[in-house]
């Protein structure tokens, strides 16, 4: 209806008027669809003020000098320079969150899909047990910190004790402290916690594959439970697959209460700080609020730009 | 003959494969199940066995010793104890329940209409999902600042009504409603809000429960630290994590928080997980 209006005034009055039907068509089509923002403002208003406008807000105090007391002082792109240039600590935790995030983010994705595969495989009522127990450590609070013990560097930690039993080593390795082990470490216990919301989804998208496709596939000529997975799990999943890969990219880049827990903050020679750490430390505890918000856009494009590039990847599966 | 028998009930399937699918998941569930129930069984290790050497990972005479000292420490905190866990409650209660009617409301309105800027709308929610929250954390505290809320309950209740996370799953679920169950109940005359409120509500059942188990999961281990000062309004795992930072000396006692901690959202988890599962059945991501 609005469209043949606007089709019939355009061609008789001029640009200005054009603009003008314009935004009467939107008046138009507010007044038309006024329950359904109604509907939409109380949740649309709390993301925008919480959400939209913090990510704006950010972008935009990354250009600025700010230390919160004084109001903030345009400075162009000062604060990437020197992030990029001038902050060897943020290089380090740049290299130490790709490596992170680099082999936690597969990992983490792959054994998801795995386990939940396998999973899929047992009795219902086993399978329940199981999912519990895979997906446990991601929920249970700051459990890792239970890891801390494990990891001890006196002898009393287990892997300490355990490898001095076996006498793999002599003397106790300071896990936690030394550069070299640090990083290792924690990709353990963060791969120990990645299987969340992307495993239930997958778990759930598994058992959503209608048994009659499995059996058109055998008279298709399909022989193992690989072939299979190839073939028909995996593309009947691949909505479930981009959502848990949205979930694994998101959280294998903003990893940080487990380093602080574990390694602490500033962790021994920065070997286990990364971005979200460095955020922090500028944000919370040095006040520096436009360099830490150039950090924050850095980080928000990153996780953005991975989350789109790997969305595209994975459409192709099964194609 | 006999093989032949076990493909016939499970097509595809070998038994070679069956053993190694058994002993991958119990070699990993081992792993992933081991930390945990050596928490558990930290919780009630007497202090003597805590600090054995060699570490043993199982309890010999299990006691709740750390619990009534988490108690009796809990008795003489400088606020009342009870005060940190009713904190707690009243944020995680009326932050999931508003989140669950105010990110319903949306989720029906963007499947269920079709107006100019839904999808618009529902493609930047999706966007938010792909960030994590800690990159607008600065910005966050400047907002409360000019809104005048930190240092109040409403800075942690009223952000947690606007995860993305609930609304994306909510309006994936919604789509299964029958559009023709809707239709009936506006053909009797029911408004758009009594529509939501009776008929399509109770559908969505399965995922409310998901909302909420989120939610809580978020709320629950929430400390607040960022935006609360007052001691009297900071949260329960803000003062057991006090509890936690005493290290050695408090080494029992802090078992028993790792313990308590966990096993809430565990115990929750399991009562809810059916319909977890079904909600995120619709969960996929669609071009």
């Amino acid at each position: 209806m609005s469209a043949v209006i606007e089709k019939q005034v355009r061609p008789v009055h001029g640009a200005g008027t054009a603009f003008k039907s314009k935004l009467a068509n939107l008046k138009h089509q507010i007044i038309k669809n006024r329950v359904s923002y109604l509907f939409l403002a109380p949740y649309a208003i709390i993301f925008l003020v919480f959400t939209v406008i913090p990510v704006v807000v950010s972008i935009g105090l990354s250009f600025t000098y700010f230390n919160v007391l004084e109001k903030p002082k345009f400075i162009a792109w000062q604060n990437y320079v020197k992030l990029f240039f001038g902050d060897d600590v943020f290089l380090k935790s740049v290299k130490n969150t790709f490596l992170l995030a680099a082999i936690t983010g597969p990992i983490g994705y792959f054994a998801s899909l795995m386990f939940a595969w396998f999973i899929n495989e047992l009795p219902p009522k086993i399978r329940a047990f199981m999912v519990l127990i895979f997906y446990a450590p991601s929920i249970s609070g700051n459990v890792y910190m239970i890891w801390t013990v494990m990891f001890s560097g006196d002898a009393y930690g287990y892997v300490n004790s355990t490898l001095m039993k076996l006498g793999i080593i002599t003397e106790p390795v300071l896990w936690l402290k030394d550069p070299r082990y640090m990083l290792p470490v924690i990709m353990i216990v963060v791969l120990w916690m990645s299987l969340g919301t992307g495993f239930l989804s997958f778990v759930a998208g598994l058992q959503g594959i209608e048994r009659a496709q499995y059996e058109a596939g055998i008279v298709d000529g399909i022989k193992n439970r690989w072939q299979e997975l190839w073939y028909i799990t995996l593309p009947n999943m691949k909505p479930m697959l981009m959502f848990g890969a949205v979930m694994s990219i998101t959280q294998s880049f903003a990893v940080s209460d487990v380093t602080i827990a574990l390694a602490g903050l500033p962790s021994v020679d920065y070997a286990a700080h990364t971005v979200v750490n460095h955020l922090i430390d500028y944000g919370t505890l040095r006040f520096e609020m436009g360099y830490a918000s150039a950090i924050a856009t850095v980080l928000f494009l990153t996780m953005v730009i991975c989350n789109k590039v790997v969305q595209k990847l994975l459409r192709k599966v099964g194609q | 003959m006999k093989k032949r028998k076990y493909n016939y009930k499970r097509p595809n399937r070998s038994l070679g494969g069956d053993i190694f699918n058994i002993v991958i998941l119990v070699l990993f569930g081992s792993f992933m199940v081991l930390p945990m129930i050596y928490a558990i069984s930290n919780a009630f290790k007497p202090l003597d066995e805590i600090f054995m050497f060699p570490p043993r990972f199982f309890v010999r005479n299990p006691t709740t010793d750390n619990f009534r000292d988490l108690f009796l420490l809990m008795a003489q905190s400088w606020v009342p104890f009870s005060r940190y866990i009713f904190n707690t409650l009243f944020i995680t209660a009326v932050g999931t329940a508003g989140h669950v009617i105010i990110a319903s409301m949306a989720a029906f309105a963007l499947e269920k209409h079709k107006f100019p800027g839904s999808k618009l709308f529902f493609n930047i929610v999706v966007t938010s999902l792909m960030f994590s929250p800690v990159v607008t954390q600065i910005p966050n505290y400047l907002v409360m600042a000019k809104l005048n809320w930190l240092d109040t309950y409403l800075s942690m209740i009223v952000p947690a009504f606007g995860y993305s996370l609930g609304l994306f799953l909510m309006k994936q679920f919604m789509v299964t409603i029958p559009d023709s169950l809707l239709e009936s109940a506006r053909m009797d005359g029911a408004g758009e809000f009594r529509t939501f409120w009776t008929i399509a509500m109770p559908c969505v059942k399965p995922a409310w429960l998901t909302l909420i188990i989120f939610s809580f999961q978020t709320l629950w281990g929430a400390t607040g630290s960022a935006f609360i000062y007052s001691e009297e309004l900071k949260t329960l795992p803000y003062a057991l994590n006090q509890i936690l930072l005493g290290g050695y000396a408090r080494a029992g006692v802090g078992a028993a928080v790792i313990f308590l901690m966990m096993i809430v959202p565990i115990v929750m988890f399991m009562v809810t997980q059916s319909s977890i599962i079904q909600t995120m059945a619709t969960s996929g991501l669609k071009d």
